[in-house]
């Protein structure tokens, strides 16, 4: 029998990957020959899907991007053998965009069947969480502190200390809520783990309820993503059958629940106040803070908040210890980063790496440069709130304090690339649009100052009052600034003003050479 | 004693009524019921808030609220086929406005209306995690790549003529 790997993850089957899954077994079929098929996640090189991988006795061999036409012409050159054909691309693990990644928390991405508990095993899985259970939840988030990992959700908040703040608050009820309201623009990787390893997500919350004593955990999950729906409920429900959830986990005596709760559309769910608000059945509105969640949370009570990513790191911290895991990054950005690469590259995916790569390594050597052949004029980092970065700025290393230092931020990793065609003042726009059909309305700058933001980049684009206009502007962006609420009135005047700042011209105002040549 | 005749039920009373019993002893069960009642009746009709809000022992001005706030809930009935064209910056950056003009004017309506056959509503989207593939759309639960106006006119063609 031979393995044959074709992905279900969603960028794979929006290039047709079920019809080729469903090809190749009829084509299996009709040969006569005994082949399995296997779906897993994607590898994250996406220009290359479907990407069909054929397991041989040399290791994986890779095939892509394979249409439903290539199929009998595959099985009739040989690729179950292995051989060549013009769409194969050789061991999976000697290409270069992989093999030059540092692949921690995406080590099983791809590589194993997402809801096998026992392809999990096999790959090291629940060795974190054995390790833990033989652990005091205070050496638990000792370790995890000790890791130096930080929040990748956006927020970088150390992860340790988020923890240590529960384990320390008596309470009858505490709860793990995974945060997968994954809504910022250009970023995948919460989808590609619940979709390719979700497994790795359920030990990571569970190691995190036993450090603090929680028995109950939730994963909001964003409504757009209903193949991560299928994959986490089957695997979680594979985890229920082998004793890995319910009430006696691995046999300890210790209980934690787990459900998915999937959201209804609303970006500011992503808030993790918010998203308290829409578990418990509300409309998503931000809350104030004072109590954290920490202290105060789900239904009031100390509740732990992650990112997936921020989950799924940690079971290789518990296995590999802190220190294994802080040996990777620079400064105070330890570990690893699962970086996304989108919109306007050629060669777009997921390129996980040490943090202290640099934008330009990101955009040219992973992603290959435009996919419409046109010079990289801007690129967003950090979804619809991160900033603008013009080409001076490509040199600067992934690593949260360099761009904080630039007023942009790193937020949840995603990099999206605009060509020379991108007109700048447009996305100032969007950015203030975007904020006001997403505001929860509880704030006044967010709720009036993104609908007036608006209307004041459309004057200044126009040529009314075009001074006062910018001045108003920036004076709109700095009460959004300092007057919000949270992050999405907080932040919308980054992508806003760093238009405005690196691309003048597109305001129909003079470039900064120009001006300073003028004076 | 003679009985009062019963009223005949609401056409989405078994969809409501099923939603709010299988959700009502899960914690904060509101999103669970309207998604519930989304999947089994279309949509969640105005004179149906009364009685979720009476099952779950909440105000109708709280069922009404978070009906409205999310853009997921809908008040009216639909079309067969919902199409969600993603709009964020990723799909931005390789042409989705030209995409979504195309769909406009292919389809004859604006976002949020439905064709007159019934068919197909439009609707716009902020992000469908496909960002390495952009320009992206999801159809229902089935996702599209790479998207370009000629093969949105073919998922369209097919979408008309399946019921």
């Amino acid at each position: 029998m031979t393995r044959v790997y074709i992905p279900r993850d969603s960028g794979a089957l929006s290039m047709g990957a079920e019809a080729v899954a469903r090809a190749t077994a009829v084509e299996a079929a009709s040969r006569n020959v005994d082949v399995s098929i296997i779906r897993n996640g994607s590898r994250g090189l996406y220009w290359l899907e479907p990407l069909v991988e054929v397991e041989t006795p040399t290791g994986r061999i890779a095939y892509g991007p394979v249409t439903v036409r290539d199929v009998p012409e595959l099985f009739k050159a040989g690729f179950l053998q292995g051989k060549s054909h013009r769409l194969a691309l050789g061991p999976t693990a000697e290409i270069p965009y992989l093999k030059k990644q540092e692949r921690l928390t995406f080590a099983r991405v791809g590589i194993t069947d997402p809801v096998s508990v026992e392809d999990y095993e096999a790959h090291d899985g629940y060795r974190g969480l054995r390790k833990a259970l033989s652990m005091t939840g205070a050496a638990i988030v000792e370790e995890v502190t000790q890791s130096g990992l930080r929040g990748r959700g956006g927020a970088a908040f150390p992860t340790g200390i988020k923890w240590k703040t529960v384990l320390g608050t008596t309470a009858d009820q505490k709860y793990v809520v995974c945060n997968a309201d994954e809504g910022d623009s250009g970023t995948f990787s919460d989808r590609m783990i619940m979709e390719g390893d979700p497994l790795v997500l359920v030990e990571g919350m569970t190691i995190a309820a036993i450090a603090v004593g929680a028995t109950q955990g939730y994963i909001y999950l964003r409504s757009e993503y209903p193949h991560a729906l299928r994959t986490l409920k089957e695997a979680i429900q594979a985890a229920y059958q082998k004793g890995y959830l319910g009430s006696n986990i691995m046999g300890s005596g210790k209980r934690f629940d787990l459900e998915v709760r999937v959201g209804a559309g609303a970006y500011i769910c992503g808030e993790e106040t918010a998203m308290l608000d829409s578990l418990e059945g509300k409309r998503g509105m931000v809350r104030f803070k004072p109590p954290l969640p920490a202290i105060a949370g789900l239904f009031g009570k100390p509740t732990i908040i992650n990112n997936v990513i921020s989950l799924a790191s940690v079971p290789i911290i518990l296995d590999k210890g802190g220190a294994f895991y802080r040996d990777f990054g620079m400064g105070r950005s330890r570990g690893t980063l699962p970086i996304q690469l989108a919109g306007n590259l050629k060669h777009g995916g997921l390129v996980e790496r040490a943090f202290g790569v640099t934008l330009r390594e990101l955009l040219y050597d992973y992603g290959g440069g435009s996919l419409s052949g046109r010079p990289i004029r801007a690129v967003q980092v950090g979804g619809p709130l991160g900033a603008y970065l013009p080409e001076s700025q490509f040199d600067t290393p992934f690593d949260y304090e360099a761009f904080i230092a630039l007023n942009a931020m790193l937020g949840h990793g995603g990099v999206v690339a605009f060509d020379d065609t991108v007109d700048m003042a447009e996305m100032a726009r969007y950015a203030m649009e975007f904020c006001a059909i997403e505001s929860c309305g509880k704030c006044t700058p967010c709720r009036i100052g993104s609908t007036r933001g608006a209307e004041v980049i459309d004057r200044i684009v126009a040529g009314t009052d075009r001074d006062r206009n910018v001045e108003l502007i920036r004076d709109l962006c700095d009460t959004m600034l300092n007057g919000s609420l949270c992050a999405l009135g907080g932040m919308t005047p980054f992508p806003v003003l760093s238009a405005l700042n690196h691309f003048p011209e597109d305001f129909g105002l003079p470039t900064p050479a120009l001006a300073s040549a003028g004076r | 004693m003679p009985t009062e005749p019963a009223a005949p039920l609401a056409p989405w009373a078994a969809a409501v009524s099923a939603a709010i019993e299988a959700n009502k002893n899960r914690p904060g069960p509101l999103l669970l019921v309207l998604h519930a009642v989304q999947e089994g009746f279309g949509h969640v009709p105005p004179e149906s808030v009364e009685e979720i809000a009476r099952g779950l022992n909440l105000s109708r001005a709280e069922v009404h609220g978070v009906i409205s706030f999310y853009h997921d809930f809908r008040s009216a009935p639909s079309g067969r086929h919902h199409l969600k064209i993603c709009r964020a910056e990723s799909c931005q950056a390789v042409g989705a406005e030209a995409l979504v003009a195309h769909a406009k004017r292919a389809l004859g309506v604006d976002f949020h209306q439905t064709t007159p056959d019934g068919a197909i509503t439009l609707e716009p989207v902020y992000c469908l995690g496909n960002c390495a593939l952009s320009p992206a759309m999801l159809v229902g639960e089935e996702i599209h790549g790479r998207l370009t106006p000629d093969r949105f006119d073919a998922v369209v063609d097919h979408l008309r003529k399946t019921r």
